[in-house]
């Protein structure tokens, strides 16, 4: 596949078949139906216990239109691995992708993605990161952010969410990248990237989520788009131990823009009410963001370009 | 989905001719006919479409189809009605209308 530059150069091919059970306007399900554009007909896709192993349907139908094999919580990393390893004996070059909720990563499988990337085995590895466990009915996880109303956190969560991009890099990782659909050019120049390097490639989306965000499922392209605006993600791309941002995230970084105040990206959805009720703790979440950034800033300093 | 109905969808005659695991086949509709759950109606006015394919490309569902003449239309078999699509038209050539099915 050429370089995809603009809407216009996004391959036609389909691989998630219409009339698959997500939610309506799931960033998940969208991430999904372009990542295996990307990727094409030679892909196998592994998927441990989340969102997409329900959208996928009902026996005896299946939306994705590869080979795809379910795999326990845990393990996502590990099957993946085994997957190649029996393409390989067998002389095929087959894409082999793991795609998981943020459960099943930041803290389910974590040992597991975390064993697979120390190996370097040849897998893409892909977190639709939706900040909770929505599947089963929208429970904290260790990737849900500071203030946000979970089921399981009725006030809001009190701990800051883990940085999994982070850790990848001290893992050891040769590619990690961060993306969100509503940034549809960086996630395919990143996952065209991806596609053509051996080893393993974590790359980390944020996946806007209506009913487990609290709002109308229309805002999920703008909800994207104002998380990285704001700040609140950061587009970036580690690769061989060189550091950069992209997009607008760049932009910022170079001071060519600068970040929206994170209200806006807040007060858009229902999860963030306690923390849009007062004005110090919206003032306190802006304090992290901008700590987070500052963070980033010094990663790139040390992982920039000799 | 009842027994009955999964033995006619994949032709099995007998319980002997079930695959050793589960093993689902691609198929358009695996959560249903989606296209009941909207609400509302996304609606292209195609003298404003100017065949950009935001629409498409932002379509969770791939509820937007591609004209010959380069426009788009929806396919309300399976649109759910997020209205992405209407959010992210940047001519506004889409309207959003209360379902009524059937009219
Ligand atoms: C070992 C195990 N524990 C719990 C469950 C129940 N379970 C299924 S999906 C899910 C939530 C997954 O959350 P996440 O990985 O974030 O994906 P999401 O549902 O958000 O898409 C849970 C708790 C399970 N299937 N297996
Ligand atoms: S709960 Fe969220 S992630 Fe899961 S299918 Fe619905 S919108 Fe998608
Ligand atoms: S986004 Fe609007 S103008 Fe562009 S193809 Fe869709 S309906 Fe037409
Ligand atoms: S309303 Fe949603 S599902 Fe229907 S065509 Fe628009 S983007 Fe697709
Ligand atoms: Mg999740």
């Amino acid at each position: 596949m050429s370089k995809v530059k603009s809407i216009k150069d996004i391959p036609l091919q389909e691989y998630l078949m219409p009339g698959h059970a997500a939610c309506a306007g799931c960033a998940m399900a969208l991430a999904v139906r372009h990542v295996l554009k990307i990727l094409g007909r030679n892909t196998t896709v592994t998927v441990p216990a989340c969102c997409l192993s329900v959208i996928q349907g009902i026996f005896p139908k299946t939306a994705v239109d590869v080979p795809l094999k379910n795999t326990a919580f845990a393990s996502a990393a590990a099957m993946a691995s085994g997957i190649k390893a029996g393409y390989r004996v067998q002389g095929k070059n087959v894409n082999v992708i793991a795609i998981a909720g943020d459960g099943g990563t930041y803290d389910i499988g974590i040992q597991a993605l975390s064993g697979a990337v120390e190996r370097n085995e040849d897998i893409i590895y892909l977190v639709y990161d939706n900040q909770a466990y929505m599947n089963t009915g929208i429970q904290r996880s260790g990737a849900t952010p500071y203030g946000a109303w979970t089921t399981t956190t009725p006030k809001g969560k009190t701990e800051k969410r883990k940085d999994l991009g982070f850790i990848m890099i001290a893992n050891g990782a040769r590619y990690v990248a961060t993306v969100t659909p509503s940034y549809l050019m960086d996630f395919y120049s990143k996952f065209q990237k991806a596609k053509e390097r051996k080893g393993s490639r974590v790359v980390i989306d944020l996946s806007p989520c209506p009913p487990g965000w609290r709002y109308d499922p229309g805002f999920t392209i703008e909800i994207g788009k104002l998380a990285v605006q704001t700040g609140a993600w950061i587009l970036w791309e580690f690769e061989d131990g060189v550091f950069q941002f992209t997009g607008f995230s760049k932009m910022i970084a170079e001071g060519k823009a600068k970040k929206k105040p994170v209200e806006s990206y807040l007060k858009l959805q229902g999860r963030f009410k306690e923390i849009i009720k007062s004005k110090e703790k919206i003032e306190y979440y802006q304090e992290l963001i901008n700590e987070n950034w500052e963070k980033y800033l010094k990663i790139a300093e040390i992982y920039k370009k000799k | 989905m009842r027994k009955v109905e999964v033995d006619k969808e994949m032709g099995l005659k007998s319980v002997k001719e079930y695959p050793p695991a589960p093993l689902s086949k691609p198929a358009e509709g695996a959560g249903g006919k989606t296209g009941l759950w909207r609400t509302y109606r996304p609606v292209v006015d195609l003298n404003k479409c100017t065949g950009c394919r935001i629409c498409w490309a932002y379509c969770p569902d791939r509820a937007i189809k591609l004209r010959d003449d380069g426009k788009v239309e929806v396919d309300y078999v399976w649109c759910k009605g997020c209205l992405i699509c209407f959010h992210e038209c940047p001519v506004k050539a889409i309207d959003k209308v209360v379902e009524e099915f059937g009219e």
